[in-house]
């Protein structure tokens, strides 16, 4: 293999260094913004980086304006409530197209197919007419429902069990074991990593999400951390400090999960836009 | 139960649940939707047929018009960006250099936050006296008044769509690099070629079809923005709604307690139309290139 020359090694961490800058310093900006006590001015030019005087004030303070860890807690809910369902639902979908034969397979995949093809935002309405028909408007329940199950999620369980060898499960079916035993304990375990990538984005698409939350719920109790932080920012912009503090508030979780797990992350989004 | 018939019926028991929310979710709402957009349906009143009269109002509508221009014009400047940025952030960060690791991950944060939180900072950034102002006018230069006017607005909305989209689109493009066989590139470089000719006629090509693919992913996104000018240019769209898109007139127009469900519908049809045209467009484009 050629060998870099030291200029180019110079040049490239230079440019990384740039972009780090321009991709994560806009995140500390706010969570140094978020330690500023009332007194110190944010509006300094130079800009200050660090607080003058640390102080947690005001997260005390964002959560006597709005009951920020209830949203936290309604956010978590959502997230959770998604993620075991996803798990559930695409696991189970994705095994019976990949793996067993029956009339209507074909029919029942391109359902999958066809509702990957349907923008969210051009059924949001009729989607919402039905979640008020049915008396759920306004409940976190009504916020889980149309992601309960994604589509896309199930495509892609779909190509993890097809890509699984058929020969231990055949060995399963000649000892007897039923439709859900061969599932469950033979099937699921070799698919870990792809259950991990659901998972996780799941997780996040929930966590993040904003449009139909915001359609949806109408009592400020029920609110989600992102329609939260919405109502926040449009009550009490002229205070950056509060809003700084709300918004670590949001990310903070997602960023500690991410650093975590982040080689799951890159499977999926690399897999499933190459495959896919 | 007898063998047979469990055998027959364990398939779709396992596929019931994923088929019911996908078909209660996003089929059978979209064929209510296309029923709806003919009708004069409010959120308390079922509606009656009117034909195409949505269609003829949505015509006549200053705002439906302001809104498409500023879909139509998101997708014409975001795209350009995050077909090629990315591609350019993967191409840095791709070779194998100590803590390279590293940065493919932080510059995936923006992709992890929730668009409201990125909006937020943003806004903050943007102010007339915040960090981007700051470091201006510490160079002698600004203030710049980005969240200044209906412009201004917009176009600092479609600069964070390309901020937070920048981590996703580097992942896919890291993904395909991984299969350009690094011959190519080494036996351009014997034969004399600068990093520029190299990246034109080496990785331009074995990437063409993942470019085509984050353009078609990026103009559909783009086409249907909503939270990136709903947060920063407010729920109203901007001074007198100049900054509407389409899929924030749906939501005003078809939502709360009298909300026009059979004029935000025929809405809807139209961003789907749309959508599809504007994937089939770029989907083709790639195949007259090949020929």
């Amino acid at each position: 293999m050629r060998r870099t020359p030291g200029w180019e090694k110079a040049l490239r961490y230079l440019l990384m260094l740039l972009v780090l800058a321009v991709t994560v310093g806009p995140f500390l900006w706010q969570l140094s913004t978020s330690f500023k006590g009332t007194t110190e001015d944010v509006y300094t030019s130079p800009p200050r980086f660090l607080p003058a005087h640390p102080t947690a004030g005001n997260y005390a303070e964002v959560a006597d304006i709005i009951p920020v860890w209830d949203y936290a807690l309604n956010s978590l809910e959502v997230a959770v409530a998604s993620v075991l369902t996803n798990l559930a639902g695409a696991s189970m979908a994705g095994y019976a197209l990949a793996r067993l034969r029956f009339r209507g397979r074909a029919f029942a995949g391109h359902a999958f197919v066809l509702a990957l093809l349907v923008p969210l935002e051009s059924v949001i309405i009729a989607q919402f007419t039905m979640v008020r028909d049915l008396h759920l408007n306004n409940t976190l329940t009504a916020v889980v429902l149309p992601g309960s199950v994604g589509a896309l999620n199930v495509l892609l369980m779909r190509n993890a069990f097809a890509a699984v060898p058929q020969e231990i499960e055949e060995a399963a079916v000649v000892d007897g074991a039923n439709v859900w035993q061969r599932f469950t304990r033979i099937a699921l375990p070799s698919v870990r990593g792809t259950l991990a990538v659901v998972a996780i984005f799941s997780f996040m698409g929930a966590w993040d999400d904003f449009l139909w939350p915001l359609i949806v719920l109408s009592d400020s109790e029920k609110f989600t951390l992102t329609v939260g932080l919405n109502f926040l920012h449009g009550t009490f912009a002229q205070n950056p400090r509060l809003v700084a503090a709300g918004t670590i508030i949001a990310v903070a979780p997602l960023v500690v999960m991410f650093a975590c797990l982040q080689r799951y992350f890159f499977r999926g989004v690399g897999e499933g836009a190459v495959k896919g | 139960m007898p063998r047979r018939t469990h055998r027959a019926l364990s398939p779709w028991l396992l596929l019931l649940p994923g088929l019911a929310v996908v078909a209660a979710f996003s089929l059978c709402p979209f064929l209510s939707t296309v029923g709806t957009a003919f009708t004069d349906a409010r959120t308390l009143t079922p509606g009656r047929w009117v034909g195409l009269e949505n269609f003829r109002a949505l015509a006549a509508d200053e705002q439906f018009w302001v809104a498409l221009r500023n879909s139509g014009l998101y997708v014409l400047l975001v795209v350009p960006f995050t077909v090629l940025l990315p591609l350019l952030l993967a191409l840095l960060v791709q070779k194998r250099l100590p803590g390279v690791v590293f940065f493919r991950s932080a510059f995936y944060t923006p992709v992890v936050a929730s668009v409201v939180v990125a909006a937020l900072i943003w806004v903050w950034m943007l102010d007339d006296r915040g960090l981007v102002n700051g470091i201006l006018g510490a160079l002698g230069a600004g203030p710049v008044h980005f969240l200044g006017d209906a412009w201004a607005l917009l176009l600092s909305a479609m600069a964070l769509t390309v901020w937070k989209g920048l981590g996703y689109y580097m992942v896919i493009y890291l993904a395909a690099l991984g299969n350009v066989p690094r011959e190519l590139h080494e036996a351009a470089a014997v034969d004399g070629a600068g990093a520029l000719r190299r990246f034109v006629s080496v990785t331009v090509p074995a990437v063409r079809s993942t470019m085509v693919l984050v353009g078609a992913l990026s103009s559909v996104a783009a086409f249907k923005v909503f939270s990136e000018v709903y947060l920063m240019a407010g729920p109203t769209g901007g001074p007198a709604g100049q900054d509407t898109t389409l899929v924030m007139l749906v939501q005003r127009t078809g939502t709360g307690l009298n909300g026009r469900v059979g004029y935000a519908s025929a809405l809807s049809l139209v961003v789907f139309v749309i959508t599809l045209l504007l994937m089939l467009l770029v989907l083709r484009a790639d195949r007259e290139e090949e020929v």
